[in-house]
């Protein structure tokens, strides 16, 4: 079997204690105990991360390119939506 | 902090550096582009103990390329070719078993060789795992993964009990580290549907060993391949 046939894990790394998990890229794994392996492997080797998901690609529904307009547009032109009317209080980091 | 004993850092230097070009061999060969990975950080993980323990002796490329074969201390289980995928777990899994529980007494110590011992304790228990997670796979795989999985535990195992010949300098029971190793492979190997190997771990063929710095034909060759290069050029820099 050659790494063509295995499925796509998408992975996700969490870079620091209160930050949220970010994609990271993606690789071919048999099953989810080597995807995270190879994830580590891949993704966290320069400290890079403090918790890894994988998740396999196929498992994730994404919204369609051509209904970008009618998703995303009509948010554009309203600031009240935008919380940028306070101040940041010292010492709140990662807002 | 004592000073290490040179003869020590030179062993277990030889050790890391020389497994370290042989995992770096599966560059552009591993079977498939994860795995290779995998193995070149493990590489990467002995270079940079090898660098370490080096530095104890003396001049690190000196040491690494201008060393004749027999000047050097490894393990023969260490320099033997890189073989097939499965070679290369099992004396990952050999190997690695055996630094693992040997850095861990190490790092009691309080020499300049326990300090590097303690911090390299995480980086081996990667090493071991990733050696043992591999083992149940190819052993408890195919039909095919299987038989070479054995194949390679049997002919990899006479290399194994030059492992335990004490090192001079180094404070450890070696006997009882033996025994925790033997106990380690026997539960994985058992748990991977493998037979643990029944032949002697050393012997008369052997013609002495590693440590005392004779080793097998295929050594020369690898030696050959890693420092023709500074050979060729001396004192170049990048």
């Amino acid at each position: 079997m050659s790494s063509a046939d295995w499925p796509l894990w998408e992975v996700f790394v969490r870079s620091r204690r209160g930050l949220s998990h970010t994609h990271a890229g993606s690789l071919h794994a048999p099953d989810a105990a080597m995807a995270l392996r190879n994830a580590r492997d891949l993704y966290t080797r320069r400290s890079e991360g403090v918790s890894v998901w994988v998740v396999p690609s196929a498992e994730i529904t994404a919204s369609s390119p051509d209904e970008k307009d009618s998703y995303f547009e009509p948010a554009a032109d309203k600031p009240y939506r935008h919380p940028t009317f306070y101040e940041i209080p010292e010492g709140v980091r990662h807002l | 902090m004592n000073p290490a004993p040179a003869s020590a850092a030179l062993a277990l230097g030889d050790d890391a550096l020389v497994l370290s070009h042989r995992l770096g061999e599966w560059a552009g060969h591993a079977p498939v582009l994860e795995e290779e990975l995998a193995l070149a950080n493990i590489a990467l993980d002995l270079l940079g103990q090898a660098r370490v323990l080096l530095s104890l002796v003396g001049d690190e490329d000196e040491l690494a390329y201008l060393r004749e074969e027999r000047a050097f201390r490894n393990l023969q289980l260490v320099e033997q070719p890189r073989g097939d995928f499965a070679h290369t777990i099992a004396r990952q899994l050999y190997f690695s078993s055996y630094q693992r529980l040997l850095y861990e007494e190490l790092a009691q110590g309080d020499t300049a060789i326990a300090e590097l011992a303690s911090k390299a304790v995480k980086e081996v228990d990667y090493h071991r795992d990733h050696a043992e997670h591999w083992t149940l796979r190819l052993g408890d795989g195919t039909a095919e993964s299987h038989q070479r999985m054995q194949q390679a535990l049997d002919a990899l195992w006479r290399y194994t009990g030059e492992a335990f010949e004490p090192i001079e300098g180094l404070a450890v029971d070696w006997a009882t580290l033996r025994a925790r190793w033997t106990d380690r492979i026997t539960t994985v190997l058992r748990q991977a549907t493998l037979t643990l190997p029944n032949g002697p771990q050393s012997g008369a063929w052997a013609a002495g060993g590693g440590r005392q710095g004779v080793h097998t034909e295929p050594f020369g060759r690898m030696l050959a391949e890693m420092q023709h290069l500074h050979r060729s050029h001396p004192g170049a820099t990048w």
